[in-house]
């Protein structure tokens, strides 16, 4: 086979390279740049190896952010992802309900982190929250300042509020395209309920249930804004993530070094993470 | 098996019907005999489907009932109606095998395994997929597919009726002729009732016993295909049927003749076109003779289609076809004549009998 070598097309893409150099390549060389070097301020930095690494890999509060993380993850799939498809086949699938459902499921996608983090977080206090104040009322022994589980709770509830209508409406589009036909051919054939939600909804939905796993796991695995506002990662440490750990350590103590290197973990788990979900969840494709 | 009775149905999508342009069915009265093939024969948007998905129980009548060996099934759901149905468009379960696709609707009914094992098997072979049975239903082609769906109908033996909605369209020209032989062998081997939709016409006649023909939400004629050709009871079937279809002129009737434009053609009989009724003749392109004999028309176009030519040609102020065989002379002043077995009458549209 002859190949044809046009070096004047690399000025082709050229723009693009800028681009993508500007907003993503020279950002996460600095972090490593970091990663590597030690510095005692005066700009002087001194190569440090793989120090920094070594340390956050031994420290413990790195792990135990690290679970907190993924059982938040955990919890975070487990309820929207099942909601988020509950929810979807009973959506109308015609007339003026439609638009009415699409209209409110999208309002929480449409407000801004820090203010989702607000509203709660004065909806679950104890002396003005409607939440807090209700379940006090009530006899619930609940205050998310105090109590680390309540805190949990706060967080969860809120995470679903904002983010099941995304799965929802994901899962929505995947439903309404599927054919009147396959309903009719099921009905014929005599499917259940059942069978027509496992042979039928659901193969027609797992492309679009792929992007919303990935689309939730990465996104709740990243979680910053609300629990800060919400608990500033407390009470104790208990909602302390990554992404809050990762902020305390560069802005609040200024140690670059260590907050580099776990940035460069924090991303590399993340990608391994998205790839095997991926890995997963389409193998089955593959062989059919 | 069973025999399909269709007791004044009517249907319209909307509510509150009034007018019969409300109407996508607007009056189907008629009895299908068991272990017969008909075929839904029309236009897009003619009810055919309606009627169809009316039968299959997908859709309830606005008014009539529909009976299945003089029972009533009007309100029972499909699964209990026990029909089965072929889409358009070929429906799969893709994620499941080709074998388990066709035991799927046995398996809902509570089959034992032993008995859907055998029917499945003996269902592979009859459909020519043996070979992939345990190959997931995905990756098949078009027609493989189609004839999963056609298998898993097929399979359940103890079926009323198969209904068919345009089942070929997908499918290339080349299997089509495959998968309809296919179907008529096994309709002559099972003897189900079948219900066959399409607007081709090909497919229809070569299809079915009876072809029903629709137009306008309503059925204009049942009949075989000699019957269709020979005596259309409406000039839709008349035009719809046959290609070139049927010439129809306007037309007066007096006593035992027939007056179009100036000439007057004599008929062995009196048709009784009452005073005000629109009058029409048609007559056939097949059964014009051209010559030097008969009415003068002036050609405007000879279209050589192979064995045959069509003229079109102007006579008394209308367009007609005129089927000529390849080799027939056109003289330079054409005359025409008409087979007078071959002349239908129609008033208002309809056509009136020799016998009336």
């Amino acid at each position: 086979m002859q190949k044809t070598w046009n070096n004047k097309a690399w000025f082709l893409v050229l723009p693009v390279l800028v681009l993508v150099a500007f907003s993503a390549v020279i950002p996460l060389m600095t972090v490593v740049n970091y990663s590597v070097q030690d510095t005692f301020g005066n700009n002087e930095f001194f190569w440090a190896g793989t120090d920094w690494f070594e340390e956050i890999l031994h420290s413990a509060r790195f792990w135990e952010a690290l679970q907190r993380n993924l059982f938040f993850s955990f919890i975070i799939l487990a309820l929207q992802i099942p909601l988020g498809i509950f929810i979807a086949l009973n959506m109308p699938k015609s007339g003026i309900g439609v638009p009415v459902c699409l209209v409110l499921m999208a309002l929480p996608l449409l407000i801004p982190w820090n203010v989702v983090g607000t509203i709660w977080q004065v909806f679950g206090r104890v002396d003005i929250g409607l939440l807090g104040y209700t379940l006090r009322a009530l006899g619930v022994d609940y205050n998310y300042v105090r109590d680390p589980v309540d805190a949990w709770i706060t967080i969860i509830v809120m995470d679903v509020w904002h983010w099941t209508s995304l799965v929802v409406l994901l899962c929505y589009a995947g439903l309404v395209s599927i054919p009147d036909a396959y309903y009719q051919a099921a009905k014929i054939d005599g499917a259940s309920r059942w069978s027509v939600f496992r042979y039928i909804q659901l193969p027609k939905m797992k492309r679009v249930l792929l992007i919303a796993v990935l689309l939730r796991f990465m996104d709740s695995f990243m979680i910053y804004t609300e629990p800060f506002v919400v608990t500033g990662g407390g009470p104790g440490n208990s909602t302390t993530f990554l992404s809050i750990d990762l902020v305390k350590m560069a802005v609040g103590q200024f140690d670059l070094g260590p907050a580099a290197a776990m940035s460069i973990i924090y991303f590399l788990i993340i990608l391994l993470l998205s790839w095997v979900f991926y890995t997963v969840m389409t193998s089955s494709d593959a062989n059919g | 098996m069973a025999r399909i009775t269709l007791d004044h149905i009517r249907h319209a999508y909307g509510p509150n019907p009034k007018s019969a342009k409300d109407y996508a069915l607007r009056e189907v009265h008629h009895e299908w005999n068991d272990g017969g093939a008909y075929a839904l024969l029309g236009p897009s948007g003619c009810g055919k489907t309606t009627l169809l998905n009316i039968i299959s129980g997908l859709l309830q009548p606005s008014e009539g009932h529909i009976l299945f060996d003089g029972k009533d099934v009007t309100y029972l759901s499909t699964q209990a109606r026990n029909i089965a149905q072929v889409f358009q468009f070929p429906v799969i379960y893709d994620t499941m095998t080709v074998y388990d696709n066709l035991a799927f609707p046995l398996r809902n009914r509570a089959v034992p395994e032993a008995e859907v094992d055998r029917r499945v098997r003996e269902m592979l072979e009859i459909i020519d997929l043996a070979g992939w049975a345990k190959r997931k239903a995905q990756g098949l082609t078009a027609d493989q597919k189609q004839k999963i769906s056609l298998g898993r109908g097929l399979v359940r033996n103890d079926v009323n009726a198969i209904l068919f909605d345009e089942p070929l369209t997908v499918i290339d020209p080349h299997m089509k002729w495959v998968l309809r032989s296919q179907l008529k062998r096994l309709h002559k081997q099972f003897g189900f009732t079948m219900v066959y939709v399409t607007h081709d016409q090909t497919e229809a006649l070569t299809f079915a016993d009876k072809v029903v023909v629709m137009y306008d939400g309503q059925i204009v004629q049942i009949g075989t295909p000699a019957e269709l050709f020979e005596r259309p009871t409406h000039t839709f079937v008349g035009y719809f049927i046959g290609s070139p279809g049927m010439n129809v002129m306007p037309a007066r009737v007096e006593g035992s003749a027939v007056v179009v434009g100036g000439e007057t053609i004599a008929l062995d009989y009196s048709p009784q076109v009452k005073a005000g009724d629109r009058a029409e003749l048609g007559i056939r392109p097949e059964f014009i003779r051209i010559g030097r004999e008969g009415m003068p028309v002036a050609v405007n176009r000879i279209e050589d289609i192979g064995r045959r030519r069509i003229v079109r040609a102007d006579f008394q102020g209308q367009r007609i076809a005129i089927v000529a065989s390849e080799d027939a002379e056109i003289p330079a002043e054409p005359r025409i004549t008409f087979d007078p077995t071959a002349i239908n009458i129609y008033a208002n549209s309809w056509r009136v009998g020799r016998e009336a």
